[in-house]
């Protein structure tokens, strides 16, 4: 099987000096998802923010078979989408609408195409009856669907979500969950939430100081690094949602 | 916050909010000039052009004392500088200076509050705006959110944190130097983030806009009439 993300020992140094990044390979497949786990400042998001070329280090970097150069920049961003881990941050037009219309625009669709694929996302994502609505009028877990409405309007392969549980509260988790499932796109979800990447991967990487320093199922790796909030095995934690599918 | 408010006005529905936002602006520097131009004595020119102006905000659906109250944000300038005008002896010049930036205050509320950020970006890069300034203002108008956002955060804090102690004005202003310091810290890291946000959905410095713009003959007539009346109201 051919790899959609080929990453090959890959350095990252921030301007300070700080080494975020330390030789790290990783490859991910079409449809797959994985889980990104480490402690804060371990270099997940780092990483994945070298995925789409936000960020630039050393090594090679290789998705959907196009090599992550200036040239290819435009066409690699439209196939990674990026969820960030505040809303707020990606959200900043005056209407939804116009919010998840804005990455289609960009990819040079006419605005009748964008409207007609910012609608069909926020449906997808159940906010079609907030189009005309200020984002900063809504609430956490809405904003974070209009967030990935807004990546899933561009209809990339690849979904890269970065601590997507963050200020939801457990039913809005849940109901992100359910509507993670349901995506077809391979996805890296970078979180500390091992009960939600449960509910979406099977496979999962651990980072530490800027390595990756374990790949495997994720199940292995959880109990390898005890990343768990309770003693309890992680079956025994699995959103209840998990067992309806 | 002043400016979401604005922002909500923007989004109404009204004769005035349909009219091409290029209309308006050229309208607006139309009525600009001949403010400026007017003499400060020419209290009957003056009220007509208050006049227009009141027509304006009701015509377009807005609260005139909402636009009348938040248009008294220039009076601290404009009074300082009134002020040392009348100290100096010049009384005319001094009314002029606090009456014309009143009222061009109030026009460009009206134009602001008819009209949504991203289409008057767009209608002034139309009108051949260097592109640098408008992709300034589009920025400038998303950090705003950030940072007032960011400084409500602060102010929340702080608050919580304010025990009986701290009446004493030195110790609250060096909290407040303190505060501002890291809410320019802070809205730098967060305008980071944002620009990281855009640059991930293919932003490549430029702001397509949903809506495009399109100038009917109805805005044509606006913008004459309007002219047109301010250089009437004017020669008269």
């Amino acid at each position: 099987m051919t790899p959609i993300i080929e990453v090959r020992d890959l350095h990252f140094q921030y301007a300070d000096g700080a080494k975020a990044l330390d030789g790290v390979s990783f490859t991910l497949n079409a449809g797959e998802s994985v889980a990104l786990f480490g402690a804060n400042g371990s270099g997940k998001t780092t990483f994945v923010l070298q995925l789409n070329g936000i960020l630039r280090g050393q090594g090679n970097i290789t998705v959907c078979g196009l090599p992550l150069t200036k040239d290819n920049l435009a066409a690699v961003r439209s196939k990674i989408g990026m969820v960030f881990q505040d809303s707020d941050e990606q959200l900043f037009m005056p209407t939804v609408l116009e919010d998840v219309a804005f990455g289609p625009l960009n990819q040079g669709l006419q605005p009748e195409e964008a409207t007609e694929r910012a609608r069909s996302a926020l449906e997808q994502v159940g906010m079609e009856n907030a189009l005309a609505r200020a984002p900063y009028h809504l609430s956490a877990g809405e904003k974070r669907k209009v967030a990935l409405a807004g990546v899933l309007a561009m209809q990339p392969e690849i979904l890269v979500l970065d601590e997507p549980t963050t200020f939801l509260d457990p039913p809005a988790q849940r109901n992100l969950l359910h509507l993670l499932r349901e995506l077809p796109q391979a996805k890296i979800i970078v979180t500390h939430n091992a009960m939600f990447a449960a509910g979406i991967a099977q496979r999962a990487v651990f980072f530490e100081r800027g390595k990756l320093v374990a790949d495997g199922l994720l199940e292995d790796i959880v109990q390898r690094f005890d990343w768990t909030y309770s003693a309890l095995p992680l079956s025994d934690l699995r959103y209840s949602a998990q067992r309806r599918f | 916050m002043h400016h979401v408010l604005v922002d909500q006005w923007s989004q109404g529905a009204s004769p005035m909010h349909a009219r091409d936002p290029r209309a308006k602006v050229v309208a607006l520097v139309a009525f600009l000039v001949v403010l400026a131009t007017t003499a400060p004595d020419a209290f009957a020119t003056l009220a007509i052009d208050a006049a227009l102006l009141a027509a304006g905000i009701l015509i377009a659906r807005l609260p005139l004392s909402g636009v009348l109250l938040r248009a008294m944000g220039v009076l601290p300038f404009s009074l300082t500088f009134g002020l040392m005008s009348w100290m100096a002896g010049d009384r005319v010049r001094a009314l002029g200076l606090v009456e014309k930036s009143y009222l061009s205050t109030v026009a460009v509320l009206l134009l602001i509050g008819t009209t949504p950020l991203p289409r008057l970006l767009s209608g002034l890069a139309a009108l051949g705006t260097p592109r640098l300034l408008v992709l300034l203002a589009q920025f400038l108008y998303r950090y705003l959110f950030v940072i007032s956002e960011q400084a409500q955060h602060l102010r929340l804090a702080a608050l919580c944190r304010q025990g009986a102690g701290t009446k004493h004005r030195r110790s609250r202003f060096r909290a407040a130097a303190g505060a501002l310091s890291v809410l320019f810290a802070r809205s730098y890291y967060r305008a980071e983030g944002i620009h990281r946000a855009m640059l991930a959905r293919a932003f490549a410095g430029r702001f397509a806009p949903l809506k495009p713009l399109r100038f009917r003959a109805s805005d044509a007539v606006f913008a004459l009439a309007t002219i047109s009346f301010f250089i009437l109201v004017r020669v008269e």
